[in-house]
């Protein structure tokens, strides 16, 4: 029997029928009824009983309940509640999932448990929220043109930085682990599906949600403590803080189950024959990264749940008079924040060295080796955090401690390095566009690494810490790390995920522009910080323009960069549609034995996997079952 | 397949290169490296830098050579058949050395950054009870920094509490700030003096500087403190101390009724908390 043949009854509807039910539009619905509904109640609770909310005019209880209750509207409207409810009731558990039947483009807007639709939902989704992070930069930098205020206010000025950077660091930190890994992890370690579909889906939509949460800051006063959100300056903050808070908590839930459902499926749901030593490369990167995310981001769920009780019943966890402190939140917002800059930075090392292989036509160099530097990049990155707070003051006897800890994960991160650069040795290296953006990671990330040097080094990081040296550093790190590698998975599984191929020549241009902007832009960002500019200063020294306007147009050839892709993606995807082949980079990976587009059921047969995804070179290698052959 | 040595070529143009560059790199770049040399402590970071260039140069040196090297001379060809190249899965010596050499750097540099932070705290904040005070730090001058949206004041605990506005230091003399906060988190810096402290509300965070010659500095604020964040900068000045003591006795004298009704200095501040800023 073939899985492909799933029973669908046509049914004849009128249109306007097929927007009722379960889907993203009653999600919507809900989720105005539930701002009204929580807003309703907050307003309720205020007011008498707590005299607190005379002065301020301002009911920020009823602001967090108008959210929480608007995202379970969503998430109840497009049918997560069925299924528990179903079960509840007592009707049987369903081995089908009937949430992945059906076909065409309806599918990309309700609950849909198809791992390759959640991976598409992922980019779209995502994508539009780098596109807002983005544009975000883009004002900045037209602010930064001149010394002084001329666009926006000072308000709007760190309101447009705490959007860029919660933008790009909480919807990103899914960037590669929602498209790809999601996308990838079955079809790798050969499975029909991911362990728990339903919270796969789930962590989409939760992502959405907290997305447009934030952006919701804008009509709330916005919010003036940047993406870490320190108290107690949060404390002070408008209702737009408390969108902040609404949005990461939101994010940190997401995070958390995106990596429990993959840690389970790596670990549970392998083929026979895929061993620990056999599972590609990319999965090792995921496990490492689901593992940080999941412990990780109760931290910061903690952290901003404090805040929140704060700002709405007067508890003190972050007031200093009333036996708070300001430390905790720094604390406990950096025992997740230097975890996820790992959770970030680890799965574009694994789609490195997974695609150097193909394209160096070699095996992996260093196997092991890879796989215990991601994993020691994981456990050290836990004991890394108190370097942000250097110069705070706290626990200042342990520095030489966490300078240790944190130059140590250079070790690690050397090991990657070390593999690449193995897998590339008397290799013949193919410059295809996936392999050029490999190539770009590797010259950014080691700049990224070494300007982290003089970060980790007390003495010098005294001169450089919150200043445009260290923002210049981590965006090496991370937009020279993990945006560059997104990029080189979406030339490279892109059109084995869509079907359509992109328009290679425009790449390349994306390709050379970006990567010549990027270091245009970020490059001298490094002097700017070591000249005297802190981080987040809407106005600096006039001696600094001539740097900053040199900044603001590279940033703004990004930008063009940006666009050049979009156009590709639209045009390849939407206008041009030509078809891609099964297998175009010749590639010993499972993924790429399957036909393009890859069927609904993924396997027909369970694959047995006897060899590890990287034979090249070995005349007669055994080959990996052909998930084709079988029925 | 062609009998080139290309480790003798990588590790050539390695010393080549990486020579030449560190050489460039510590005797033209490291000198004007920030902050300058306009403190004891700023000088002792710009060693510091210079120290850290001179390892790292090399080090980025390697991985750039031989990426463009591999780039270059193991390109394909004729990409027109997909050939393979040799099935290589490691190599036991080059994994160990590397291992060895990358943990040697490490641990060098980690007990490098620990004597120096430790021989007098580079400047930067170091809590209430600091571990890594200078030789001498009795007799600092103690000056305590207090920070508010959007603005320094300072307080003079030896000249009678006196709160000053503005920031004059003697030259050649050892500073202890105290650095605390009214309402949210700020960081002080001092740019040119290498000095950087978080302050905290209700904590007092310890700096020590030792000051050159009269010079003058850029104040900032380095950590986001709201809106006016990025206003929150002035100079301060360093002067000879004749010219300080009688700039410090002016200010005592101007400012006679304000310091009546200060509170009485303390080293930490308890304010109301201020609900709603703006």
């Amino acid at each position: 029997m073939t899985s492909t043949t799933i029973p669908m009854s046509a049914r004849q509807q009128p249109a306007w029928r097929k927007l009722v039910g379960f889907n993203l539009l009653t999600g919507i619905v809900l989720a105005v009824v539930g701002w009204l509904v929580g807003s309703w109640i907050g307003a309720r609770i205020h007011a008498p009983s707590l005299d607190y909310f005379a002065d301020t005019g301002e009911n920020d209880i009823g602001i967090l309940l108008g959210y929480l209750f608007g995202v379970i509207g969503f998430l109840i409207g497009l049918g997560f509640a069925n299924y528990p409810i179903r079960r509840l009731m007592g009707h049987p558990a369903s081995l089908a999932e009937h949430e992945s039947e059906g076909e065409g483009i309806a599918r990309y807007f309700r609950l849909c448990t198809d791992h390759k639709v959640v991976s598409i939902q992922y980019i779209v989704g995502i994508g539009v929220f780098f596109l807002v992070g983005g544009i975000n930069a883009m004002l900045i930098r037209t602010e930064l043109l001149q010394p002084n205020v001329h666009v926006f206010g000072p308000n709007q000025y760190v309101t447009l930085v705490g959007m860029h950077g919660a933008m790009m660091m909480g919807m990103m930190t899914s960037g590669v682990l929602g498209p790809f890994a999601n996308w990838l992890v079955p079809l790798m370690i050969g499975s029909r599906r991911m362990a728990f579909p339903r919270i796969e889906s789930f962590t989409f939509w939760l992502l959405m949600a907290a997305g447009v949460v934030l952006v919701t800051t804008i009509f709330m006063g916005g919010f003036q403590t940047g993406w870490t959100g320190y108290q107690p300056l949060g404390d002070q903050g408008t209702a737009g803080y408390d969108a902040y808070i609404g949005f990461f908590a939101l994010v940190g839930l997401s995070m958390c189950l995106l990596g429990f459902n993959l840690i389970v499926t790596i670990i549970t749901m392998r083929a026979p024959g895929m061993t620990w030593n056999r599972l590609p490369i990319f999965v090792w990167s995921v496990l490492a990264t689901a593992l940080l995310m999941m412990l990780a981001a109760p931290m910061l769920i903690a952290a901003l749940l404090m805040g929140a009780f704060d700002r709405t019943v007067q508890t003190a966890f972050f007031v200093a008079s009333q036996g708070g402190s300001s430390y905790l939140f720094q604390n406990l917002f950096w025992v997740f924040g230097h975890p996820e800059v790992y959770i970030v930075a680890l799965p574009g090392f694994g789609i490195v060295l997974e695609l150097l292989p193909v394209f160096c036509r070699k095996p992996l160099w260093g196997y092991r080796l890879a796989v215990a530097g991601m994993l020691g990049v994981a456990l050290l990155s836990f004991f890394v955090w108190q370097h942000h707070l250097f110069v705070s003051g706290i626990n200042a006897d342990l520095r030489p401690f966490y300078m240790l800890s944190t130059e140590l994960i250079s070790l690690p991160t050397g090991f990657i390095f070390l593999c690449a650069m193995g897998t590339m040795w008397r290799g013949r290296i193919r410059y295809s566009v996936p392999m050029l953006f490999c190539m770009g990671w590797a010259f950014n990330f080691l700049f990224g690494g070494i300007s982290g040097v003089f970060l980790s080094d007390v003495p010098s990081d005294v001169t450089t810490h919150g200043t445009f040296f260290s923002m210049a550093h981590f965006h090496y790190t991370i937009m020279g790390g993990l945006v560059f590698t997104v990029f080189a998975a979406v030339y490279y599984w892109g059109p084995k995920m869509t079907g359509f191929n992109f328009n290679e020549r425009l790449a390349k241009i994306h390709f050379w522009t970006l990567f010549i902007a990027f270091n245009s832009t970020f490059g001298p960002l490094f002097a700017l910080g070591l000249m005297g500019q802190p981080r987040r200063v809407v106005t600096y020294p006039t001696h600094l323009q001539a740097l900053n306007d040199w900044v603001s147009i590279s940033a703004f050839c990004i930008g063009i960069s940006m666009l050049i892709f979009l156009y590709n993606l639209i045009w390849s995807m939407l206008v041009k549609r030509e078809p891609a082949e099964d297998n175009p980079w010749n590639s010993k990976s499972p993924e790429f034995q399957l036909p393009t587009p890859v069927p609904i059921h993924d396997f027909d047969r369970i694959p047995v996997f006897d060899a590890d995804p990287y034979p090249y070179g070995v005349e007669s290698a055994p080959a990996l079952t052909p998930a084709r052959q079988g029925a | 397949m062609s009998e080139v040595n290309h480790w003798r070529r990588v590790v050539l143009w390695w010393l080549g290169t990486s020579i030449v560059a560190t050489l460039l790199v510590v005797f033209l770049l490291a000198p004007i490296v920030p902050p300058g040399n306009g403190s004891v402590e700023a000088s002792g970071q710009v060693v510091d830098n210079t120290v850290l260039l001179g390892i790292s140069t090399p080090i980025a040196m390697a991985v750039l050579v031989f990426f463009i090297y591999a780039l270059i001379a193991f390109r394909e060809r004729d990409t027109s058949a997909v050939v393979d190249g040799p099935p290589i899965r490691g190599d036991a010596k080059v994994q160990t050395w590397w291992l060895v050499a990358t943990t040697g750097i490490v641990l060098f540099m980690a007990g490098y950054g620990t004597v120096r932070l430790l021989a007098d705290g580079a400047g930067g904040g170091q809590g209430p009870n600091p571990i890594a005070a200078p030789a001498g730090a009795r007799n600092a001058l103690q000056v305590q920094v207090i920070a508010q949206q959007w603005k320094f004041t300072y307080r003079w605990p030896s000249y009678g509490g006196v709160e000053t506005s503005s920031l004059e230091l003697p030259s050649n003399r050892m500073i202890e700030f105290h650095v605390t906060s009214l309402d949210v988190i700020h960081s002080f810096w001092a740019y040119q003096l290498g000095v950087k402290a978080d302050a905290n509300p209700g904590f007092d965070n310890i700096a020590y500087v030792t000051t050159k010659g009269p010079m003058t500095f850029d104040v900032h604020c380095a950590e986001l403190c709201g809106v006016w964040h990025g206003y929150m900068f002035e100079s301060g000045r360093v002067v000879p101390p004749g010219q300080f003591s009688s700039w410090i006795a002016q200010q005592r004298l101007h400012n006679v009724p304000s310091t009546k009704s200060l509170p009485p200095y303390s080293k930490q501040y308890f304010p109301d908390p201020q609900r709603r800023g703006g």
